[in-house]
């Protein structure tokens, strides 16, 4: 109560608690009706009507084999690809940021255009693209499901640019560089001690970004022949569409899970400690 | 005490150091931010680099710390030339003017950086900075964050983490411009106190003459890219090598007068020359308002303005021709707007500048 009270003032006009209680309720509304939609199909007792969860019960006893099988493989393959795109972020992209923000800020607007720019082309064109591209891929790396985390790093551009330019647009990343290097810190130390702490946040969410655009990935997947998620619960949906919602259900409980995961090992250390070191300073001062 | 926990270290081996520039060159796209800069810190010395902005003297500093590069011309540490080596390895401190602190490290850990990038071992790491702290007088803050400290804590501790691996070199870009005025002359007096005690070469960029000539063992004045002059603050008030400085550093009247035979007259009175080979012809001269008297006869004119200073009052009067002249005097005389004066001057040598006088080409 106190803290909703802090979190408030100060805005002029902040809403009322009932508004934003129903702007929140009407929110999770548009989210809750498709999902509960699809929790009630699977469990409609075929055409006499009523409900049972044979289907959930027989997926289960089944053990994920035969046709739900490849299902587990695509799933495996997806968080593969999410690790090896949000690898791309992390190595290519923030080096790179940060490079072009401290010594290159002239090249800054021409990195803005090039990140924003996937975002404009259709992943039908982008695929056309990529189809040459992927024959001298899969020539240098062979033809691995991982290879296509070199397309989702380029389609996951956007959203992880914005996220960690905000970030870094907050920082006063030069002159916190300029304090460490005259410390005597090499660039190395610079980058991991002073930035990535400091940057933890928009790294983070352009992490979480891009786990959530490569499990929902469907047209690139699906015209260049691999196999992910989407694409093995499309299949699956052809055979039995009972099954594919239950697995689909089952996939935004898993990508929920990730990010809860993802988000607790980043959540901000707390900023008032035990006062541990106050002892040590009493000893010495 | 906790000073000297601080220095004695390498006082035997170190007495000092020293820095030298010699024809410093410095252009960003065409623009000359340092044209052929000379200067020389001496060991233990505290210099204040004082100029308008733009006239190259944080480029100085920033030349120094090694975060700009130099395009031509040397810079030497106890004799060394330091023009290649990187930032990290030259071995200063430096306060920023900006906040600096980082903000995911609290105060202590700050201070500690510089130590962990030198491989200090933790517990020594830990004592320092407590002791670095204590110089500074923020003991108890080694656990805050940047966001708990006030503007000028955050300077303190910026202080404390450059001066706690004991640095060659102390460089201050306009540490304080950012602080309100008290804590900001208060700061500044703190910051000469533990430079004195540590005894440590220092280089102080600002842009607010007060602070320099407050705090420096020499003030260096910078215009366009070179040092104009470089002196005492008592030097560079009594005898300004140009008007530039006589205007720069304390305020100056600028009145119209003529050069002949070593001396300036300035509406009919005789004033000696600081440089006294300058050429006859017609000059402007730079005169102090405290220069200027109330006198029973002398220079007519009528009060303007006057406003009281708390120590002093500053009156401006506007001569019979138009000028208009400043005078500092005390408190206890008030002159009334629209009253008819007096001047004269007390006769403290002055600096001149020659007037291009306008060309006498024929219109066509």
């Amino acid at each position: 109560m106190s803290a909703g009270f802090t979190l408030t003032e100060g805005v002029a006009h902040a809403p009322t608690r009932t508004v934003r209680t129903v702007i929140l309720g009407l929110i999770g509304l548009v989210f809750a009706i498709p999902i509960v939609a699809m929790v009630e199909f699977t469990l409609r007792a075929g055409l006499v009507g009523g409900y049972n969860i044979d289907r959930w019960v027989a997926l289960f006893q089944s053990g994920f084999t035969g046709v739900y099988r490849p299902v587990l493989v695509a799933l495996g393959n997806s968080v593969a690809l999410a690790i090896g795109t949000v690898a791309i972020v992390l190595i290519l992209l923030v080096p790179t940021m940060l490079l072009v923000h401290i010594r290159f800020p002239r090249l800054r607007r021409l990195m803005e255009f090039v990140c924003i720019l996937p975002i404009s082309i259709p992943a039908i064109v982008l695929v056309v693209g990529l189809a040459p591209v992927y024959s001298v891929v899969a020539r240098l790396f062979g033809s691995g499901v991982w290879t296509l985390a070199f397309a989702y790093g380029v389609t996951v551009l956007p959203f992880a640019y914005r996220a960690i330019q905000s970030n870094l647009d907050g920082v006063d990343v030069t002159t916190l560089t300029e304090a460490a290097r005259t410390l005597g810190a090499g660039w190395g130390s610079v980058l991991l001690r002073v930035l990535v702490p400091n940057l933890r946040r928009g790294i983070l969410a352009g992490a979480f970004i891009a786990v959530a655009v490569v499990l929902g990935e469907f047209t690139i997947a699906s015209l260049l022949n691999r196999v992910n998620l989407q694409t093995a619960l499309v299949v699956v949906s052809k055979v039995d569409p009972y099954t594919a919602v239950i697995l689909s259900l089952l996939a935004l409980a898993f990508a929920f899970v990730l990010l809860l995961v993802i988000g607790r090992l980043g959540a901000p250390r707390s900023h008032t400690r035990a006062p541990r070191r106050r002892i040590t300073l009493k000893g010495t001062a | 005490m906790i000073a000297t926990e601080l220095t004695h270290h390498d006082r035997e081996s170190q007495p000092g150091t020293v820095v030298e520039f010699s024809g410093v060159v410095k252009e960003f796209g065409g623009h000359r931010a340092l044209d052929g800069f000379d200067l020389t810190l001496h060991a233990g010395e505290f210099v204040a680099l004082l100029g308008p902005s733009g006239s190259g003297k944080t480029t100085a500093l920033r030349v120094l710390a090694g975060l700009e590069t130099t395009d031509a011309g040397i810079i030497t540490i106890n004799g060394t030339d330091v023009s290649a080596l990187a930032t990290s390895k030259r071995d200063m401190g430096m306060v920023f003017q900006s906040y600096s602190l980082f903000p995911h490290l609290s105060a202590g850990e700050n201070v500690e950086f510089g130590l962990r990038m030198r491989k200090v071992k933790a517990g020594q790491r830990r004592t320092k900075a407590a002791a670095a702290l204590a110089l500074v007088g923020l003991e108890d803050h080694f656990d805050r964050f940047a966001h708990q400290l006030s503007g000028g804590q955050q300077q303190r501790v910026a202080l404390a983490r450059a001066l706690v691996t004991e640095p060659r070199v102390l460089l201050l870009d306009e540490p304080l411009s950012a602080l309100d005025a008290k804590v900001r002359v208060q700061l500044r007096e703190e910051i000469r106190r533990i430079q004195t005690e540590l005894g440590i070469t220092t280089l102080f960029v600002t842009h607010d003459q007060d602070e320099a000539l407050a705090v420096a063992d020499r003030v260096a004045v910078m215009r366009a890219g070179v040092i104009e002059q470089v002196g005492t603050p008592e030097n560079l008030y009594t005898r300004p090598a140009t008007p530039f400085i006589a205007d720069f550093v304390g305020l100056s009247n600028r009145l119209s007068g003529i050069v002949r035979a070593g001396q300036a007259d300035v509406y009919g009175a005789p004033l000696a020359l600081i440089d006294q080979s300058h050429p006859d012809g017609a000059v402007l001269v730079s005169v102090r308002p405290e220069d200027v008297e109330f006198a029973s006869s002398g220079l007519p004119g009528v009060v303007v303005s006057s406003s009281f200073l708390g120590s002093l009052r500053r009156t401006s009067v506007r001569l019979n021709d138009g000028a208009l002249v400043f005078l500092q005097h005390s408190v206890r005389v008030h002159p009334s707007v629209g009253e008819r004066v007096h001047l004269r001057f007390s006769g403290a040598p002055v600096s001149v500048e020659s007037v291009e006088t306008v060309s006498a080409t024929p219109p066509f």
